[in-house]
Order: structure tokens, then sequence, then C-alpha cells
């Protein structure tokens, strides 16, 4: 049979290149967190990893280069060897050789690297330390003769959710048998329900086994690795074997009934397959042409005269597009829990470092959301955590004084409302100061001493840019840059964020998220001969200007709509992009109300053509980043549409309006180019 | 220095020959390796966008993807001229990008020993030759021999700078 190897060596690569990172990162705070046995074993995985499967891949310059490099970590990990800056230096240009080995072995070019410069200095910490040699021998004597075989009675109970996170019996119990000759191997039913009682997706079983080899008892709770912490396992060491040919039991049978046991499982564990993002956003890309050809066809269509018959297909290729794209954008979808899983361990970390406690609930974890949008999102929600125990959850004394629990509680909950995702993070603490933040507003000079404000205007303020209430800078957050970036964190994801507080009981932060950044709803409009998208979620409203509803300010730089009353700035959006042919008298065009950022104004557009949902594409993959553009969509006629960044064209716009050198210059280039267009 | 760098040329040139695909500009023929064209199209609209150097004269649609047009007369600071329907876009892989350049026509493809291939003569302080790849002398034609990822990637630091 033939399989595709070529498939498997690029996850390879993929996890190699992980698994490097993480032992990187690892090395270098070798020194410090030498004695938390934990942190070796991550770097020891990571390198185990790597060496498991290059050797199964038959990359043996990998696999050499790990097996030596994976000694010296476990000599570390037993307290063989002492951490030095030495050590760490010589581990990391090992690793750093690794890196190299293995791009050159994904480039195709195993032996371009050379590792036979290190592997000696690596040999030389391994052999050279003459007392760790010493305790070397004594273990393998404990063990058993170095070159006797001893026969290990390995108990091994997997927890009942040991299926759930994915982890196959059969490979761990088989690989117990390639260390040597299985004597004895039971299956314990005893946990075992009655039929009706089985749930499927729990271990109710498990395994006594007596292996007979010449490796060491580490080397068979390796095996065990991946599982530690869900599983119970036994090695002791019973017997030296004397005579080699003692009565083996049928191995085959036991594994046979270990196969059948465990074949369900699998099943189930086939039931989702890793594919690469590529192959998914390829595909995406194909529905959305799918999606834009029907349109195509439609358009084209609504010219003829309709039979009933046409157009009930017509329908059905609509309906059966449309559900077709959901089906493909939901294959991009992962549940939330994916970025929510990393902050129980941060919140323990932080409580300990501020001497506070507080605990984290988490809701909703399974909430699907689009894989991109959740990359994005840890940064964001880890800011804010900070914050909640930093600034909202008050020291235990105070809590108690306070008359609430000592612990606090965080809650990181998300929901789906509508089309969109909602995140709120939550903490019991002390709320914000409202008293404070309007008197640091009123210092840096965002409000006036004398302005009435709304309670939820004055908590919007800690969002403002620059704004941070800490009277403490800690070390942990309150530095200043803190909710402005997350802020703008959620905004550059298309959503918004919004707090609640009450004083004493505690703050909520809520952002609302789109499903998607792929898809995006717009409306089209009509600029000279060019189409643009302006995203809906950003139009208040669309109105066709009076005589006297615009005027000039600053001696015609800049202008303004008046819009009941309230004057707001105006865009001339075919001025900014320089695009000819547009409209110049704004009775003849559509001024389209925006709002960002809670500031309203208006962009002057030709026409608006119509409401419409859109695939959004990268320019920058191709291009580069075009000023106050978010990205391209591609209309039912094939073209290319800018679609807008009101963000974006927010801030130039209102910083355009401010006359200098800078903006004639660009203004005139952009004039030129739009000159040359028409030419 | 000159003669250095043609031998350069000449040892690299004992591995054989390349294909170029060859086009023409204002006269003047020009080449791009054949493995970094992806296809050639012929000239259709292209969506403008706002406030780019005039060579860059959009972007278009190439089967679902967003992919720029750069027009390389106007880069080259040739004159301007009106597309025709011999006017052609060809499709070319910059790296990770995918880059259309419009000519005013396409020849054919030209194998080119690496012996024919001449370093570009120094043609002064005032032509940037670090876009050449070399000069290629094929019976009676010069062929420019373009180092495409120079060409477009040079492009990009200018937008970066004139951004």
């Amino acid at each position: 049979m033939q399989i595709d190897l070529k498939r498997f060596q690029e996850t390879f690569f993929e996890e190699a290149a992980e698994h490097l990172s993480t032992m990187e990162s690892g090395l270098l705070h070798l020194e410090e967190s030498a004695s938390d046995p934990e942190f070796l074993n991550t770097i020891f995985r990571s390198a185990h990893s790597i060496k498991g499967a290059a050797g199964s891949f038959g990359f043996t310059e990998i696999a050499r280069l790990t097996h030596v490099l994976e000694n010296v970590l476990d000599k570390l990990r037993s307290n063989l060897l002492a951490p030095s800056a030495d050590l760490t230096q010589l581990l990391l240009r090992a690793s750093d050789r690794l890196r190299e080995v293995v791009d050159a072995t994904r480039r195709g070019e195993p032996g371009a690297v050379p590792i036979d410069d290190i592997l000696p200095e690596l040999e030389a910490v391994l052999h050279g330390t003459q007392p760790a040699e010493a305790a070397i021998v004594a273990t393998a004597v404990l063990a058993g003769a170095p070159h006797g075989e001893l026969v290990y009675d390995v108990v091994f109970e997997p927890e009942r959710e040991f299926f759930r996170q994915g982890q196959d019996l059969f490979l761990l119990l088989r690989e117990i048998g390639e260390l040597g000759e299985i004597v004895s191997s039971s299956c314990q039913r005893g946990a075992l329900p009655a039929l009706d009682d089985i749930d499927p997706e729990l271990c109710y079983l498990s395994w006594r086994i007596k292996v007979r080899t010449a490796r060491a008892a580490h080397e068979i709770r390796d095996i065990f690795m991946f599982v530690e912490g869900a599983c119970r396992l036994e090695v002791n060491a019973e017997s030296i074997v004397t005579a080699p040919g003692a009565p083996v039991t049928p191995t085959i049978e036991a594994a046979g009934r270990i196969e059948r046991r465990a074949s369900p499982d699998r099943r189930m564990e086939s039931t989702s397959i890793r594919v690469s993002t590529e192959k998914v956003d390829g595909l995406i890309n194909l529905v959305g042409e799918l999606v834009i050809s029907q349109a195509m066809v439609n358009q084209a269509v609504s010219t003829l005269a309709m039979t009933p018959a046409l157009e009930e297909a017509l329908m059905v290729v609509q309906r059966s597009t449309r559900e077709l794209q959901e089906q493909v954008m939901a294959i991009r979808m992962l549940p939330i829990g994916t970025v929510f899983n990393r902050f129980p361990r941060l919140v323990h970390d932080l409580t300990v470092k501020l001497g506070k406690r507080a605990r984290l609930e988490i809701e909703g974890a399974e909430t699907e959301l689009d894989k991109s949008v959740i990359e994005q999102l840890g940064d964001p929600l880890t800011h804010l955590i900070r914050n909640s125990i930093d600034h909202g959850v008050e020291d235990p004394e105070q809590r108690a004084a306070a008359g609430k629990p000592e612990e606090g509680v965080i809650t990181l909950r998300a929901y789906h409302e509508g089309g969109t995702v909602v995140i709120e993070v939550g903490d019991d603490g002390k709320g914000l100061d409202r008293e404070r933040i309007r008197q640091k507003a009123v210092s840096q000079g965002l409000v006036r001493e004398d302005q009435v404000l709304s309670d939820d205007e004055i908590n919007s303020m800690i969002f403002a840019a620059g704004f941070s209430t800490a009277s403490v800078v800690s070390d942990v957050s309150g530095r200043g840059v803190g909710m402005d970036v997350v802020k703008r964190n959620v905004e550059s994801l298309n959503g918004a964020i919004s707090v609640q507080s009450t004083p004493g009981k505690g703050s909520r932060i809520r952002i609302r998220l789109p499903l998607t950044l792929a898809i995006l709803d717009g409306l089209s409009v009509q600029l000279g001969r060019d189409i643009f998208i302006v995203p809906l979620l950003s139009i208040r409203q669309s109105v066709r200007p009076e005589k006297d509803d615009v005027k000039t300010v600053l001696g015609g730089r800049g202008e303004v709509f008046v819009l009941r009353g309230e004057q707001l700035p105006l865009v001339r959006l075919s001025r900014l992009f320089g695009v000819g042919g547009a409209v110049e008298d704004p009775q003849q065009g559509i001024v389209v109300v925006t709002e960002n950022d809670g500031h309203r104004f208006g962009v002057l557009v030709d026409d608006v053509l119509g409401q419409l949902q859109v695939v959004v594409k990268s320019i920058e993959k191709n291009y580069r980043k075009i000023e106050s553009v978010m990205g391209a969509t591609i209309l039912g006629d094939g073209r290319v549409a800018f679609i807008i960044d009101v963000a974006e064209l927010h801030r130039i716009a209102t910083r355009r309006r401010v006359p200098d050198e800078d903006v004639r210059t660009s203004e005139a280039a952009a004039s030129a180019a739009a000159q040359e267009e028409v030419a | 220095m000159n003669e250095i760098k043609s031998q350069d040329a000449r040892t690299d040139g004992a591995e054989g020959s390349q294909q170029f695909l060859t086009f023409t500009l204002g006269g003047e023929e020009y080449g791009v390796e054949i493995l970094r064209v992806q296809e050639i199209k012929g000239f259709s609209a292209v969506t403008p966008i706002p406030n780019a150097p005039d060579y860059v004269k959009g972007v278009m649609n190439l089967r679902g993807t967003v992919v720029p047009v750069f027009d390389l007369r106007l880069k080259f600071g040739m004159e301007r001229k009106d597309y025709d329907r011999f006017t052609v876009i060809v499709v070319v892989n910059v790296g990770a990008r995918v880059v259309g350049l419009i000519v005013d026509s396409v020849s054919d493809v030209l194998d080119v020993e690496h012996d024919a291939i001449e370093t570009s003569p120094d043609l002064g302080a005032s032509v940037d030759t670090s876009i050449l790849q070399g000069i290629a002398r094929n019976n009676d034609r010069l062929i420019t021999l373009l180092d495409i990822d120079r060409v477009v990637g040079e492009s990009r630091t200018t937008l970066e700078v004139a951004a």
C-alpha cells in the first residue's frame, strides 16, 4: 500500500518547530527553574517527541541529535547534572543546530547541516561528569545488571475520562511490547458496568502487564509520559531473569483482545481529522468564488424572460450555495475553550504573586468562533484577567472587612447573541472608582472640570488612550497601556467593547465579536466609476444633504455636515482616495453617517447601491496595506472592490483637517494619480 | 570589479541553460525566468488603488485572489502607452506573493545558455542595474534579463517609503 508520507512529514516538521520553540523558551529559563521537575519535563517531552517522530520517519540525523540532547536533559531531570550557564549555552546551541537540521531535512537535504561537531560536546557533558556517572551506574544496578534482563510489573489504570483526551490505549500497550517480551498481560474488567449502563466514551478497564526487558524502569515510564495526568501507573522491577527460556504467554492473543476493546474508541477518534488551514482556506476561497459566480449568474439571468422552472432552479442554487458557504465557514470554527484553557494557570500564578485569593469560573467554553478571531483573543483576554485580579479583586483582608468571601471570583463567559459572540470578563471585586477616573480624566484634559458625565461615560474613560488609574504602578498591570490596547485589539476584530461596574460589587467587561472575519455585511457605495464597501456595523444612516447641510470651515479646508443640529465632520471619500469623476456637489450625493469609537462623522459618496454580504480578501497577501482600507472583496461582476476601514478613515480624516505641508503634497499626489487614471 | 563579476557569471554558467519568457517594452526586449511565471493573461480592467504610485495600476481578481498589477513601462520610467489587444499581464510569483506585470506583448520562450548571459555593463550611476540578472545575446537579439525579486521587491520598498 502506498502511503503519502509527505503529508505526515509536513505535520512532523510543523510539530517539530513547535517543540523546538517550547524547548528554546524553556532552556532560556533553565538555570532559575531547573529545580521545578515539571519545567524540565516540558523541555524533555519536546525533545522526546521530536526524537520519536524523527525515528519513525527515518530522519536519522534529527533522531541522533535529539537522542543525545534528551539524555542530557534526562540527567538534568534526575539531578545527575547541575544546570550552569555553560550548559545552558551548549543546550541552546544544540537546539539551534537541531532547528537547522530540521530545516535542512524539510528542504530535502538531511545531510546538509553537520552534527558531528556538537555531538561530542554533548557526549562529553554526559560522560565527563564523574559523580553523575557513578549515580547512573547505581540506578542501573538497582534496576538490574546492565546486561541482564528484568521482569517489570506494570500496572496501568487509565482514568475514566482517558479517551476524552484523544489518547490511544492500544498504542501505549503496544509500545510496552516493543520494549521487550510480554510475560503476561491481564485486563481488569471489574469496573465494567452492565451493558445498559456503559458510557462508550469512558474507560472502565485497567491492565497489569509483566514485561521482560533490559531497559530501565524510567524508559517504561516514558511511554506513559503524555498520559501521566490521566492514569495511575506503577512500574516495579520483579526479579532478575536467569533462564532465557521462560514461558511466554501468548502475547498476540492479548494484544488482539486489547485491539478489539480499543476499536470503538479508535473509531471515535477518527471522527475528527487534522487538516492544514491552508486547505481549509483554499476551500473557503473556492466557495467564495462559487458564491460570486452564483451572483453573476443571477445578475446575467435577470435580464432574460424568466420561466417558473428557471426561477425555481436559481432559487435552489442560491440556497444551496449559501448553505455550502455556511458549512464551509463552520470548518474554521473552534470552541473558544482553546483560548480559555490557558487562564486558570494565569489566575493561579497571579493570585500567588499578588497575595490575593481568586478562582476562575469558565462558562460557555464550547462557544464556537472563527479560528483567526480566537487566535487574536489571547492577548486582550489575558490583559483583562490581569486587570481583574490586579485592580478588581481586593486583598483577602479587605474582602473580609467588606463582608465578602475571602476568595474572589473571576468569571469568563462566552455565549452567542444574535449573529455575534459575546465574551464577558467579570469579577466580584471593588468595581471601578468613578471619582478617581473622573479626576484622572480631568487631569489628563480628557474632560472639563465642570462637565456632567453619566456613569457609563465615566466608565468608558478607561478605554481612552494612555489612561490608567492604578495609583501604584504594579508589576502586573497598570502601566498605562492597558485598556486602550485591548479596545484596539477588539476593534481590529470588528468587535465592540463596553464595561459595566457597580461600586463594591465588581465590574464586567463585555466584548462583542462577529463570528468570523471572513464575511462581512456591507453597504456598497458608488464613487466615480468605482465601488467601495462600507461595513454595515459602523453605519448609522444615509442621508441626501439639503442645500445648507454642508458647510465649510477653516477657509474651505474642512467641511461639516449638519445633521439635525449636530455638526459632524464630513469626509469626501473621492478626495481622500483620489477618485476621479465623483460627485462634487454634496446635494447630488449621499452622506453615509458612520460611527467610530463613539464619534460620528459623515462620508460623502456618489450613491448608495445596496446592502450585501461580502467575503473579505486580503490585499496585504500580495501587495501591502492600503490606508483606510481593511481589505478587498470580489463583486458579482468579478471586479475587485475595496472595503473601507472606518476607524482608520476617521483617524485620517480628522488628522487631515489640520492643514500642513504633508497633507497638501499627498493630496496633490492623490489628485495627480486620479488624473492619470482618467487619462 | 567588472572582470571579477563576469568571471562569476561564467562559473555559474557551467551548469547549463535557463529558460526565459521574453516580452517587449517600448521596442526593447526583456526576459524573466520561466519558472517564476505563473500564467499570462490578456489585459482586463483593474480596480485602481487609492493613492498608489503611478506604476501600480490597481488590483485584479485572479480566481478569487486579489493580485496587484504593475505597469512595467511606468515602473522603468518609460513613456506611457495605451493598452491594446497585444497588452499582456504576466503573472509572476515573487516569494509567496503573486503579482501581475503589464507588458507591451510577449514574444517567446527562450533557452539561454548560462555562458551567453553577460553581467550587465556598468551603465553609469543613473541606471540601477541591480534589478538586472544580466544581458543575454541570442543571434542578433539583445535581451535584458530581469531579476524579478528585485524588480517587485524593490517596488515594495519604494511603496513603503511612499506610504
